[in-house]
């Protein structure tokens, strides 16, 4: 097992370290950080401008090679540049990246937590109402797009706001700016501004986990290991918990990065339609600014949390499948 | 067909859409494009039949220009991205040895690269609009389906009529295209299916933040991004848009899996 891991490891850093390296050229060399100086009125000489951006490593007349060498040496170094703006790029991408996170975290696991669940049900009570339900219900959350999803229930909380005639559910922003009533009150603030973004992430991915799980489950239900399990003894439902959903959770751990994927996409959405200042609005509004460093930055992060997830998906596949674990 | 109705629900809704979409624009009484100055956001009404947009466009008109965009923006990103897939795949699979691995160690890389940041990265430089969108989406959209194809055309190889067709002195090219894609047929259509309604979704939501289809053009994702603010106030413009946009991404899944369950026996959500 753990050479197994070991060698995936290896060959994913090099992977990562490839693909950060690509972001970064592709970002040097689509992005144009003079348009944003030279439109500044009064327009400033062009030799400042020049000195300006060679200081920030934004030059495009400095040749893409010395660029990428001067940005790997600052990388490695665990520093991530300069904004357009003079500013350096960690302090505000570790803090938009924990607003990210506490945005999209609850979400994700309730979501896939609950798909798998959901989709496993779905396939041993094939046929039924609730298959039918659970089935229907699933192809419908994979038609509605995060962006149209988010809106719908915005404007289902604000009629339910109206219904009640209390502002029952806020959904602007993290916090409701300048309010104090101490640490238990913030706490409760916070709760109640991430409700209907949480449940716009569970939902998108309640959706994609379901569907997988449920084809996943219906392949084993009649596996042979299964009705030895049954023949030797075991109830159907500890038959099909012990052996079959973990046999079949498998090939759903592999499909896992698939999921966090279209999870980094789903965020960007999210954070802009219910005003989180997150590092998917920071790649958006930088992208139109053309700041290459935060683009590479945040290009660079979801890499690394991509290999991540492929990572992580290698060792619950180790856990759950004694194949892999046999097959170094 | 009669096998699957998922397929025969998803296709018929689908018609409907393609009819909605290219029948629309003829029977309207205005143009995706025209202006009345005198209703903004205007109710429907017997001259605007879902209202008017808050620049005072036909709602049922400009949405139609913009389900248009997006469906064949999404047809030929789903084509194209299937072709390039099927040819990375079926030459690693087939030619096996130093080119595979080279081949794949590239579709690794691209995996790794999350495509949407790639897409939004780019988009900006591709002021065309649409015809440059396609392209691009298609690129970032091949890798996963390369790998089945891979996997299976290395598992044709050593067949019996493969073998046959090589030792017979058939070129490499040729026994790809005469033996080896005929097998993959039905994966190819279904991951086509499947991949436009991906690319719809893509381009829509790349249109939703600004960085898709530009104005003056218009795509659901673009109508939907102008709609949403106002949408409590005036359900018509978000709503169309919306609903079109679920409607046809629940109606392609629909055949995409229905196609599955009928050409593909041992898919397992089929049964």
């Amino acid at each position: 097992m753990a050479a197994f891991l070991l060698g995936r490891l290896a060959s994913r850093l090099v992977l990562a370290v490839l693909a950060a390296s690509l972001a970064y050229a592709l970002a040097a060399a689509a992005l144009d950080p003079r348009a944003g100086f030279e439109g500044r009125a009064p327009r400033p000489p062009e030799a400042v401008v020049d000195a300006r951006l060679t200081a920030l490593n934004l030059n495009d007349r400095t040749p893409l090679a010395d660029r990428y060498l001067v940005w790997a040496e600052g990388v490695v170094h665990g520093d991530f540049g300069h904004t357009s703006d003079g500013e350096a790029v960690n302090a505000e991408l570790w803090r938009r990246l924990g607003v990210s996170f506490r945005l999209l975290f609850l979400g994700a696991v309730l979501g896939s937590v609950l798909g798998v669940l959901l989709g496993a049900y779905a396939a041993v009570r094939r046929g039924r109402t609730a298959d039918r339900l659970i089935s229907l219900g699933s192809y419908l959350l994979l038609a509605v797009p995060v962006f149209v999803l988010a809106v719908l229930l915005q404007i289902a909380a604000s009629r339910a706001n109206r219904a009640m005639g209390v502002q029952a559910f806020v959904w602007v922003g993290e916090a409701t700016p300048g309010a104090s009533d101490g640490v238990i009150g913030g706490l409760a603030d916070r709760a109640r501004h991430l409700l209907l973004p949480t449940v716009t992430i569970a939902l998108t991915q309640l959706g994609l986990y379901c569907r997988y799980q449920r084809a996943m489950m219906l392949d084993v239900l009649h596996a042979d290991f299964v009705r030895t399990a049954r023949a030797k003894g075991l109830r159907r439902r500890s038959a099909l918990l012990r052996h079959g959903l973990r046999v079949a959770l498998t090939p759903v751990t592999t499909y896992f990065v698939y999921a966090f994927g279209l999870l980094l996409l789903g965020g960007i959405h999210t954070e802009k339609i219910f005003g989180w200042h997150g590092a998917g609005e920071w790649l958006v509004d930088s992208v139109a600014r053309g700041d290459v460093n935060v683009v590479a930055a945040i290009v660079c992060v979801a890499v690394c949390g991509v290999v991540l997830a492929g990572l992580i998906s290698d060792v619950l596949q180790g856990v759950l499948d004694p194949r892999v674990r046999a097959a170094e | 067909m009669t096998r699957s109705r998922r397929a025969v629900a998803g296709l018929v809704l689908l018609a409907l859409v393609f009819a909605l979409v290219f029948a629309g624009p003829v029977v309207s009484p205005w143009s995706w494009d025209g202006t009345d100055f005198a209703a903004f956001r205007a109710g429907p009404s017997a001259e605007h039949w879902l209202g008017t947009t808050e620049s005072g466009r036909d709602v049922f008109a400009v949405t139609l220009r913009g389900a248009r965009t997006s469906l064949l923006i999404g047809l030929a990103v789903a084509v194209i991205s299937t072709g390039i897939a099927a040819a990375v795949g079926t030459v690693a699979g087939y030619a096996g040895g130093r080119l595979d691995r080279t081949l794949m160690w590239g579709v690794d890389l691209l995996i790794v690269l999350p495509p949407f940041l790639v897409v939004v990265l780019l988009a900006p430089r591709l002021d065309g609009g649409a015809p440059l969108l396609v392209p691009l989406l298609a690129a970032f959209m091949w890798m996963i389906t390369a790998r089945m194809v891979r996997a299976l055309s290395a598992s044709l190889r050593d067949r019996e009529y493969v073998l046959a067709a090589r030792f017979l002195g058939v070129g490499a090219p040729r026994v790809i295209v005469r033996h080896v894609l005929p097998q993959l047929a039905s994966l190819l259509v279904v991951d086509a299916s499947l991949n436009v309604s991906v690319a719809i979704v893509a381009e829509s939501g790349l249109s939703y933040l600004g960085l898709g289809v530009r104005p003056p053009d218009v795509s659901l994702g673009t109508l939907i991004a102008d709609g949403h603010g106002a949408a409590a106030a005036s359900p018509w413009p978000f709503g169309f848009a919306a609903g079109l946009l679920v409607l046809i991404v629940l109606a392609v899944s629909l055949l995409g899996d229905g196609l599955r369950d009928v050409l593909d026996p041992t898919s397992g959500g089929a049964r």
